[in-house]
């Protein structure tokens, strides 16, 4: 097991190094000039230049590729044009609002989706697994970015009881000593602040859940499904065990890994697709920050993003594969 | 010791949640002096003069509230004092004067100085400073402090030196305390002489500032003013209709409309110095032909385009000079005239049945039915004998290919001009040495080429005037519509439209 993990590593670290070296030459060979975008009326070409100079543009491809390992190796991902910050500071402090954003979506959704889908199987003699579907096929055909807009018709506009954009009430000062907002104030017991964080999640969580949950309860539902009418299953059964029983302790353990392989694969695409939601609720997470690098040609915030994403979903797809291995005994002694 | 059960450890765990609720619900109260703006884009940096949104109009809002620009401007674009008091040319115009205001400090505490100027000016004007437009600064020189007042002499005249001082990049940073704490840390903690200091800032969520209770000018009518960065025009409806924010802008025509009608909320939409144009390149052999050019402009009805599309919130437009700029005259005119354009595409060749083709680019989205506006535009040509076809590009590439002159054969855009002067909207638009031209011709640039240094003002304007007068006749661009911009705001405020557009909240006061 321990050389399966080096050598996923070791994939891992191959597959990065193709991330980067793809992203370096597609930013520069796509149109989209980052001087271009701040030259002002009247710049002429020796400023236009001296720009290109300033943000080390002047030089050949194949050079600028050679300074940004060098400074990667260093661990330093370069200045951003449009916010004149470091990069790696800046994935810092906007990293933890994502991941808040996303855990909390994959904990709705799995809690939606685990819950219908239990449901759906308790009730399947009652044909309520046809209504599931129903409802669950039009859950799964709506994008996030609708949901988006539809919640917040409802509870910004309609019924206004939910905050539309930000993490946080903006009057309010703001005490973190980290960017988990959710988690710190949770565990200082500062249950106001807590509250108001939730309330800002509230909208983009549920965007961001529901076509997932969809998806966690078509999977688990069939995989129950299936599992209900094994052996092992039929023999508790005939013991008398209630079908609560049977569904929870005995056919849920054995149907949960397709769908936690599933739902990993799901949370980076979680991560990918929080870019739209957090530009519809201003949320300061790294999905809106890469709409503007991309908005601005910012080169070095673009390819820190998209560094940080590429090793966010290999982490996610080995902690994945290292959940289902130990979930299931047979691949662990396999 | 006491033993808790599960059942009892919840229980405490809920009325510890209930009572933080109800003793620390005063961390939430909302501040009665406060105003709330939903703002249409983000703020990147603090630094007012360097990067991408040292030249983006809209963010300039937001820097003004922070920072004094060397000179002031009023809402009519005309120049006002501002850190300068007082400001001119000596009599061969050799050299600048200006008088800096007395009494004024920084955010920080410290004086305000002639030297904060000085050295504002040399860095804006270094090189190697990352200024978008140090050529403009870089064009004074040997400063020399006596008091309160600023000589330097000018390397070259520049007759809009002063006008930048109210533009783009024309701020006065704090020399002492930029020098102390660097680039760096004064993103993280920018200090400035304006009326609002920052508070607390979250990239892409909100800017919370508070009001300088040590403004030198009048004092800003709220306590604390929070822009929230909404890029979504939907959220920024959403908020407005809410009541989640005060104030916002730049939403669909459709939606001011409807939400001005509403119980509570007022709207003010005026026109701002920002233009819809189609730019003309000289590349393709189409263009090269005069007939083709002024007949796509006569088959425009840009009053129909401006009635129905914008629902009356545009200004129809002959000249790059929108009513308000200096250079504007009136009697210039390129009427809507399909008759005349089939005639002169006749003249050319070219009919209904053999049109002439070529290509339009054109944003979408980026303006106010930038992308239904070219439509129309196509079917008015398409009923004289032109056959247009449309290209979507992003902005980014209009920079990237109006600055390499590789734009398509017409391509549309839009152009501000806060400051209102001629070279800042015809000067650089159609001077081929400039990289932000579309047409490139000698004509022209020997027009143009006396009038940057024309050192006698109203010479200088009568150039300019000419030099519309005469693209218009050449049709070497097609100017379309001056916007307006849509503000909406609580009924118990009152806001003043800006003519640059920028919505600072010192132009919001309490009805």
């Amino acid at each position: 097991m321990t050389f399966g993990i080096l050598r996923r590593l070791g994939m891992a670290a191959i597959t990065l190094a193709g991330v980067a070296v793809t992203i370096f030459v597609l930013l520069r060979v796509v149109p989209g000039d980052p001087i271009a975008m701040m030259i002002s009326p009247g710049a002429s070409q020796a400023d236009i230049s001296a720009l290109r100079a300033h943000y080390g543009l002047d030089a050949g491809v194949a050079q600028q590729f050679a300074t940004w390992v060098r400074d990667l190796v260093r661990g330093d991902f370069g200045v951003s044009i449009s916010l004149h910050r470091s990069v790696f500071e800046l994935l810092g402090e906007r990293l933890p609002a994502t991941l808040e954003l996303a855990g909390a979506s994959l904990l709705v959704a799995i809690l939606i989706g685990g819950a219908t889908s239990i449901f759906a199987v308790l009730m399947s003699d009652y044909g309520v697994a046809a209504l599931v579907d129903t409802v669950n096929g039009l859950f799964l055909a709506v994008p996030d970015f609708i949901w988006a807009l539809l919640l917040v018709l409802a509870f910004g506009v309609f019924a206004p009881v939910l905050p539309l954009s930000g993490r946080i009430d903006p009057s309010l000062d703001i005490p973190f000593a980290t960017r988990f907002y959710l988690l710190e104030s949770l565990l200082t017991l500062r249950f106001a602040i807590f509250w108001d964080v939730c309330k800002h999640m509230i909208m983009p969580t549920l965007a961001l859940a529901l076509p997932l949950a969809s998806v966690i309860t078509r999977v688990l539902k069939e995989s129950l499904r299936e599992a209900m009418v094994q052996d092992y299953v039929l023999l508790a059964r005939l013991k008398g065990k209630s079908q609560l029983h049977l569904v929870l302790q005995e056919a849920l353990r054995n149907a949960i890994g397709p769908t936690l392989a599933l739902t990993g694969v799901q949370f980076t695409f979680l991560i990918g697709g929080s870019v739209i939601i957090e530009r519809i609720f201003s949320y300061p997470g790294i999905g809106n920050m890469a709409i503007d690098a991309v908005i601005n040609r910012d080169l070095p915030l673009i390819q820190g993003l998209t560094l940080m994403f590429g090793a966010l979903f290999i982490i996610v797809n080995l902690t994945v594969d290292l959940l289902v291995v130990s979930a299931n005994p047979r691949l662990r002694h396999g | 010791m006491v033993g808790l059960n599960r059942r009892e450890a919840l229980a405490l765990g809920g009325a510890g949640f209930l009572t933080s609720l109800m003793f620390d619900g005063g961390a939430l109260a909302q501040t009665s002096d406060k105003l709330t703006i939903a703002f249409n884009v983000n703020l990147p940096a603090f630094d007012p003069t360097v990067g991408p949104s040292s030249v983006n109009p809209t963010i300039q809002a937001i820097y003004r509230s922070i920072f004094d620009q060397y000179i002031g401007q009023d809402v009519d674009l005309s120049l006002a004092p501002g850190l300068l008091t007082k400001w001119g040319w000596n009599d061969d115009k050799t050299q600048v004067w200006m008088d800096v205001r007395e009494g004024v400090v920084w955010h920080d505490g410290s004086a305000f100085t002639p030297d904060d100027v000085v050295w504002s000016i040399e860095r804006a004007g270094d090189p190697k400073g990352g200024n978008p437009v140090a050529f403009v600064w870089a064009s004074l020189a040997n400063f020399k402090v006596e008091g309160h007042r600023i000589t330097a002499d000018c390397k070259n005249f520049d007759p809009t030196i002063f006008k930048w001082m109210a533009f783009l990049t024309g701020y006065v940073l704090p020399k002492a305390y930029y020098i102390k704490v660097g680039a760096d840390g004064f993103e993280k903690k920018p200090v400035g002489t304006g009326p609002y200091m920052v508070d607390e800032y979250q990239g892409n969520a909100f800017l919370r500032l508070k009001r300088n209770d040590k403004y030198w000018g009048p004092k800003p009518a709220f306590e604390t003013v929070i822009f929230k960065f909404v890029p979504d025009s939907t959220s920024r409806v959403a908020e407005i209709e809410s009541g989640s924010s005060d104030v916002t802008l730049e939403i669909p025509y459709e939606e001011y409309d409807r939400l001005k009608a509403k119980s509570g909320l007022s709207g003010v939409c005026k026109p701002v110095t920002d233009i819809g144009m189609i730019f003309i390149t000289n590349v393709e052999k189409e263009m090269l032909d005069s007939n083709v050019r002024l007949a796509a402009i006569h088959a425009i009805d840009k009053n129909l385009i401006a009635a129905k599309l914008l629902r009356g919130y545009a200004t129809p437009i002959d000249t790059l000079e929108a009513t308000g700029y200096e250079a504007f005259d009136a009697s210039v005119k390129t009427p809507y005239d399909p008759e005349l354009a089939r005639k002169l595409l006749a003249a050319s060749g070219y009919s209904t049945e053999k049109p002439v083709k070529f290509k339009i680019q054109t944003t979408r989205g980026f303006k106010p039915k930038d992308y239904e506006t070219i439509q129309a535009i196509v079917g008015m040509w398409r009923k004289v004998g032109i056959n247009a076809e449309i290209e979507v590009y992003e902005v980014a590439k209009h920079y990237e290919l109006r600055a390499g002159h590789k734009l398509a054969p017409m391509a549309f855009y839009n152009w501000g001009n806060a400051i209102g002067d001629p070279t800042t909207s015809t000067g650089f638009a159609m001077f081929s040495p400039s990289p932000h031209s579309g047409w490139k011709g000698k004509d022209l640039d020997d027009m143009i080429g006396p009038l940057w240094g024309e050192k006698d003002e109203a010479k200088r304007i009568a150039g300019w005037k000419a030099v519309d007068k005469y693209i218009a006749e050449k049709g070497y661009v097609i100017p379309l519509l001056q916007y307006s911009q849509p503000i909406v705001f609580k009924s118990s405020l009152k806001v003043t439209a800006n003519g640059t557009g920028a919505l600072q909240p010192t132009l919001v006061a309490k009805a």
